[in-house]
């Protein structure tokens, strides 16, 4: 027996027992995956933060190596002496503060409620890192990262990764050929909290001179290296009262 | 008996030359333009249409005399949009280096024009067995122009190729650039990519007189 496709009544079927099969489909795929999935984000950020403040497998030259899944929660416990939350005045410590969602802050920060600034503090060989984590936006879509400073607030070593950059141009900001020059440059200009600068035609594309305040942008991507500079910036700011009182120690 | 009779066996081998997606019915120039400035990501988009429109051009053919003619262009975008949410999730829990890597791509493959013109214009009229190979040669076409451009792209842009830095350094002046030469720097963007695509579709035409069309 041929159906009759042309009738609406087999149109509108059609369409609705689709949209129920593929809808209730996905559903149970998300619902089913979601706690792998959750897990595999969670190690993610462990490797992350300690990739910024330099426990990882890089070798010398080529590509990024973090440490591998399965001694990252050890390792994160390890050289991850404090977990601190900065709210206004109040700083608290806690365990769970790596899975804060700095978007969700953002939000809840327009709305005029305080926000809740995690802050994590590595302690390797006897030095100490201030991680702060980082969120802007890109040329597409979202951007984030961590950097790690010491008590001089000089740049230990960033990561930085993307939602949807463009492959071979923005999204080569999470390259190691990239965050490797934001080594050793200070986030402050004299006093001011000047952030890092990814400036074009600097004339030092090897990054010799450590205290401009800016590293070499990559060609092809001018939005996102503009979009890493404005996240630096924004992001560091936010802990500026605390900084001092780290400088202030010092 | 062959594997592939002759009409098979064209099914897949036009799309690479005379019937390139690409050059000749000038489809999913958006991706070639976007991602080609490196090899690396043109060779992965290409795998990963592959993928796509192997499975999707199957599951259309399977489903094209059921599908209503006046919705089938949505029902088309749900069946790509499924696929590459359900590979996308799968990864994410399994292999989630790899859906790292794979997650920029996602949404150039969906808006992919490639995938939905071959449903159009193949899948809906052809068995699965067919469409199957109608889809690996297109998409195996259009990989084959991404890996082209790419090529020209990451060489004389960046004067890499996969990362490798195959001219030398051009910082610390080795290789060739130690007599002068210098990376172009606008082969990085995309206009390139439409130069270089128009220099391609100009060689296979010359090449093949048949392919130009008379105004």
């Amino acid at each position: 027996m041929a159906i009759n496709t042309d009738k609406n009544v087999y149109t509108v079927a059609f369409a609705a027992i689709m949209v129920i099969v593929v809808g209730s489909v996905l559903a149970f795929l998300a619902s089913a995956l979601s706690e792998k999935i959750k897990q595999n984000e969670k190690l993610e950020k462990q490797q992350n933060i300690l990739y910024a403040m330099g426990i990882n497998e890089n070798e010398d030259e080529g590509s990024v190596n973090f440490v591998p899944t399965d001694k990252v929660a050890d390792e994160f416990s390890k050289y991850i002496k404090q977990q601190i939350v900065i709210e206004g005045d109040k700083i608290t410590e806690n365990d769970e503060a790596y899975l804060i969602n700095l978007k969700q802050q953002e939000t809840a920060a327009k709305k005029g409620n305080t926000r809740k600034l995690p802050l994590f503090i590595g302690e390797k060989d006897g030095k100490k890192f201030y991680i702060i984590p980082m969120y802007g936006k890109g040329l597409w879509d979202a951007i984030w990262g961590f950097v790690s400073l010491d008590e001089n607030l000089v740049v230990q070593g960033v990561y930085f990764d993307h939602k949807g950059e463009t492959p071979g141009l923005g999204a080569n900001i999470k390259q190691r050929y990239f965050m490797d020059d934001f080594e050793g440059e200070s986030i402050l200009d004299g006093t001011e909290y000047a952030g890092i600068e990814v400036a074009k035609g600097n004339n030092d594309p090897l990054n010799n001179t450590k205290d401009d305040n800016e590293v070499d942008a990559l060609a092809g991507a001018t939005i996102t290296g503009n979009g890493v500079s404005a996240m630096i910036k924004e992001s560091v700011n936010l802990y500026k009262s605390y900084l001092e009182t780290i400088r202030a120690k010092n | 008996m062959a594997l592939l009779s002759k009409k098979d066996t064209g099914l897949i081998l036009d799309p690479l030359a005379d019937n390139n997606p690409i050059t000749i019915q000038v489809l999913g120039i958006c991706s070639a333009l976007a991602i080609t400035a490196e090899l690396k990501a043109s060779i992965v988009m290409a795998i990963s249409v592959l993928f796509v429109l192997g499975l999707g051009n199957v599951v259309i053919s399977l489903m094209r005399n059921i599908i209503p003619s006046k919705i089938r262009i949505i029902v088309q975008l749900v069946v790509v949009a499924a696929l590459v949410i359900i590979v996308d999730q799968v990864l994410k829990a399994f292999a989630y280096e790899l859906s790292k890597t794979l997650s920029v791509f996602v949404g150039l493959i969906i808006t992919n024009c490639i995938i939905m013109g071959r449903f159009e214009a193949f899948a809906l009229g052809n068995g699965p067995w067919k469409s199957f190979l109608d889809g690996i040669g297109n998409a195996a076409g259009y990989g084959l122009i991404l890996v082209i451009v790419g090529f020209f792209r990451e060489l004389l842009g960046s004067g890499t190729l996969l990362g490798f830095k195959v001219l030398g350094d051009p910082i610390t002046k080795t290789g060739i650039y130690a007599i002068g030469y210098e990376n172009n720097g606008f082969m990085l963007l995309s206009p390139m990519a439409l130069i270089v695509v128009g220099i391609i579709i100009w060689v296979q035409r010359s090449r093949n007189k048949a392919l130009i069309e008379e105004n």
